[in-house]
């Protein structure tokens, strides 16, 4: 074993929160290494603070380091000031659970949640001692892998990854580890011969045994070069998550992070339909846990970890059939009662006047509803069904239960979009202070714009890009808007981050050497506005012979083979394509989880269904349903007669 | 309610942690120990828990106190460090716990000087021992010091009271210091930037070396070991306990 410890600790004092670099969370494992065992250094490719609640990583840290034949442990992007550091004393990439070199571990595999991160993925690479393109690498060097909602295009890391893990990972990591061992037993000769056996496990996607042809900016064709290369890589899909209730142990960080409190997955998947929402379409089915599970991680959990709040995630956690039970059943449980519940996606038709009153009682923290687009016909285009009376019912119960502050989040440069959608944005927001000014003297709304992204395997996957142009225009256009208005405050998420977002989101293979060139220019935590440079994406487009145009802003058509066909998210590409032109023909589609199936491929591909405890809608009814939204359905959410908190409440 | 003095050791890995992770980190702590905390009133409520002079993240101490006020009349569990140290971070150790008398001062009023161990980083210990003796004859060592974006200089010799070489280190030369808390205080990290600025004037002075030739100084290890108050016209420990030194097992890593 070699650990970095002794060489790191002297930096520690000279770097910003050096927190980040020490572990010792509570949950935190010190796993033995064993020549006989598969190791894995997870890695979230951004600071510690982001990533260390990412719940994905945190499961298979706890399935890998269960198993007899595997370890694992866990690493985040260095900031730059430690990364100047670790170069400086050629400090190699480490584990934070034992400081161990990177070099002492079987594969690097990163949690991709993000385009702009892939610069610190190289980065990382880099600083873990191997070669950054796969092509160049040898049989005793890392395996580099790859998962995540962004793996769905896995094309412009194609170049740097070894192998690509579409889907739920609880399954798969088991038969990478074997495949893996396997190969380590034989003594690692040829890497070829690994990444043939990665390629032969359902899930896996091992992009150098694929070619790719083009034509102009098109893609022309995506051929296996190797017999053992599937035709199609298939995601992979857990049945049902009671089988896994994971993390057992979420780790309780020494350092402030996001999100920190008890995390518990309430269900996998969303049926709403969401025409922008990549992790809608790609994490279907839906997939409940038992409500009785959910009590047991959520009393466990804050018995073990010490938190006083609890977070019930999901995509759409009112949609949970079992969710007043729940709740009440934490509220109900000894030892809790100081515990807030806060549930983080709650849509703005179901958060009504006795669910405001109830959150109220707990910490305020500020409400966020995410209507998404400021007109109704906007709302039916990307599928959001919430209609204006709902948004309104929904801050007067917020106003009149004592919160002064709300947030709406929205979303512009969507599909067909007009000046009148995007001010309808300033109408809506308005609105929402009048109905403060009724309960308040100075109520408060935040509107929060973001510039939309079209992501593969979306409806929206063939709509070209807003320009940087239009996007700026357009914010500039709502900014002016709102400029006079007392009580409305408006932020933007800046627009040339959005291009870069696009120019990395549907690229294709050719791309790798863009981001490489990025990166070798210093381009790193582009997430971050500190260290964003929209010039060095485009510069390093120029010298490529890349476009924007071409990348972000052209509309793809029916017939061009996209980047990503060879992926399946257990989407039929036609479903996709004919709820792309319902979107343009303003047509809505109901929830599928209480009307007759759409057959968008997700459920029959894998023959299994949507796990919903009930038959019955929840509360504010399912999309289009046509139930009656302002009584609340048949099954209105009562929600508990204790304190919680919502933090974040998103239609 | 009672309130409960709570003295403890932040050594090892966890000593990077800050003075406000340390808060987040007791609360936990204190939770999973079923401990009956009192909260605050208000909007916000959070456990009424007091801590003493923030230690530099970075800095190690054998002794760091907390006060958190409990819920109820009756004493605190006999075996209440033991608990804490139990559901606490390795290399946070409780050392001692005793009940607070109604009216005691806070730690952060009544401690007035504070015991360290500083590793000057590059000195080697003849040139440590000639800008220790330097700054120990200085009558007055004005030092500039930001605070809340104003520079002023202050005179902060009035708050060193005993300074002693201890001996070279792998990196340096280590040396105690006792130092004054009141009413600003001087922290390690100025003491050496004092002792720097004593270093480059004595050798300056002499005339002795080019800039290339003089090995940077900078602070390195550093280790509170003790704070303390005065009572009853005596110099007492908030909390004492029966060893100085706690467990050297988080120093491994």
């Amino acid at each position: 074993m070699t650990s970095v410890w002794p060489r790191l600790e002297p930096l520690l004092p000279k770097v910003q929160k050096p927190a980040r670099y020490i572990g010792c969370e509570d949950g935190a494992q010190s796993p033995d290494h064993d020549p006989s065992k598969t190791a894995w250094l997870l890695a979230y490719p951004d600071t510690y603070e982001i990533g260390l609640p990412n719940q994905g990583l945190q499961i298979l840290y706890e399935i890998l380091n269960e198993r007899p034949d595997a370890v694992a442990e866990r690493t985040y992007a260095p900031w730059t000031d430690l990364e100047e550091l670790l170069r400086a004393e050629s400090v190699p990439l480490f584990s934070v659970d034992t400081h161990r070199a990177a070099a002492d571990f079987d594969i690097l595999a990163f949690n991709l949640s993000a385009e702009l991160v892939y610069t610190n993925v190289l980065n990382c690479i880099d600083l873990a001692g191997v070669p950054v393109r796969a092509a160049d690498r040898r049989s005793e060097d890392l395996l580099i892998g790859a998962g995540g909602h962004c793996a769905y295009n896995p094309e412009p890391l194609a170049d740097f990854v070894d192998f690509f893990v579409l889907g739920d990972g609880e399954e798969v990591v088991a038969e990478i580890t074997e495949v893996v061992g396997r190969w380590k037993a034989a003594g690692k000769r040829d890497r070829l011969e690994v990444l043939v056996a990665l390629a032969g496990v359902e899930g896996v996607y091992v992009p150098a045994l694929y070619d790719v042809t083009y034509d102009g900016p098109r893609v022309a064709s995506i051929v296996p070069n190797h017999p053992a290369a599937p035709e199609r890589i298939e995601k992979r899909t857990i049945a049902d998550l009671a089988d896994w209730p994971y993390p057992r142990n979420q780790l309780v960080p020494l350092t402030e992070v996001v999100h920190d409190r008890l995390n518990v997955e309430v269900f996998r998947g969303c049926t709403r339909g969401c025409r922008f929402c990549q992790a809608g379409m790609i994490t279907r089915p839906v997939r409940e846990r038992p409500a009785d599970q959910v009590r047991t991680m959520v009393t466990e959990g804050l018995r073990r970890t010490g938190y006083d709040e609890v977070s019930l995630t999901s995509l759409s956690t009112a949609d949970f059939s079992g969710i007043e039970d729940v709740v009440a059943g934490i509220m109900d449980a000894p030892g809790c009662d100081d515990v807030s519940v806060s549930l983080p996606s709650l849509r703005v038709d179901a958060f009504t006047v006795g669910v405001a009153g109830e959150v109220s009682r707990g910490r305020r923290t500020g409400l966020t509803f995410a209507p998404e687009a400021g007109t109704w016909r906007m709302r039916q285009i990307i599928n959001k069904l919430i209609r204006e009376e709902d948004l309104y019912t929904a801050v007067d119960a917020a106003f009149s239960q004592g919160w002064r502050r709300v947030k709406l989040y929205f979303l512009t440069g969507l599909p067909t979009e007009t000046d009148e959608d995007t001010l309808g944005i300033a109408t809506l927001a308005r609105r929402c202070v009048e109905i403060g000014r009724a309960h308040h003297r100075n109520p408060s709304v935040t509107v929060s714009v973001g510039g939309f992204v079209p992501k593969a395997f979306t409806p929206f996957q063939w709509f070209g890009q807003n320009t940087l142009e239009e996007l700026t225009r357009k914010m500039h256009l709502l900014r002016d808007e709102l400029r006079r208005d007392r009580g409305i405050q408006f932020k933007w998420h800046d627009p040339r981050a959005t291009v870069a977002e696009g120019i990395a989101s549907r690229g294709d293979r050719r791309l790798g050497a863009v981001i490489e060139d990025v990166w070798r220019r210093g381009g790193r935590f582009q997430e971050w506005s500190e260290h964003f440079d929209l010039q060095l994406w485009l510069d390093a487009l120029e010298r490529h012979g890349f476009t924007v145009e071409d990348l972000a802003y052209r509309h793809r058509t029916e017939d061009e083979v996209l980047p990503w066909d060879h992926i399946s998210a257990g989407l039929h590409k036609d479903f996709l394509w004919q709820d792309w032109q319902d979107a343009l023909a303003e047509v809505g589609l109901e929830d599928c989880r209480w009307t007759p199936c759409y057959d968008c491929g997700a459920c029959t591909g894998f023959g299994i269904e949507h796990v919903v405890a009930s038959a019955v809608p929840p509360a504010g009814g399912s999309q289009g349903t046509g139930q009656d939204l302002a009584t609340g359905g048949s099954v209105p959410v009562a929600i508990s007669a204790r304190p919680l908190a919502a933090s974040t409440v998103q239609p | 309610m009672i309130r409960v003095r709570l003295r403890f050791a932040k050594v090892g890995k966890v000593r990077f942690t800050s003075h406000r992770d340390l808060a987040r980190i007791w609360e936990r702590a204190l939770r999973r120990a079923e401990i009956p905390l009192v909260y605050s009133q208000g909007f916000s409520p959070r456990p009424r828990l007091h801590f003493g002079l923030a230690l530099p993240t970075g800095a190690e101490s054998w002794a760091e106190y907390l006060d958190a006020d409990l819920v109820g009349d009756e004493p605190p569990p006999v075996d209440l460090a033991e608990r804490l140290t139990a559901m606490l971070p390795a290399g946070i150790d409780v050392t001692a716990a005793a009940l607070v008398e109604p009216g005691e001062a806070s730690l952060q009023q009544a401690v007035e000087r504070c015991d360290w161990r500083i590793e000057v980083r590059g000195a080697g210990e003849a040139a440590a021992a000639g800008a220790v003796a330097h700054v120990l004859s200085s009558a007055e060592l004005p030092l500039p010091r930001e605070r809340k974006g104003q520079v002023s200089v202050d005179d902060v010799r009035p708050y060193i009271e005993e300074l002693a070489v201890v001996g070279p280190t792998d990196a340096g030369t280590e040396l105690t210091a006792r130092l004054g808390t009141q009413p600003r205080g001087l922290r390690p990290a100025e003491l050496v930037a004092v002792l720097i600025s004593s270093h480059a004037g004595l050798a300056g002075a002499r005339g002795d070396a080019t800039a290339a030739d003089v090995p940077v100084w900078e602070p390195g290890h550093v280790i509170r070991t003790h704070q303390w108050m005065q009572r009853d016209g005596a110099r007492q420990e908030p909390l004492p306990t029966a060893t100085s030194a706690p467990h050297a097992e988080a120093r491994a890593s």
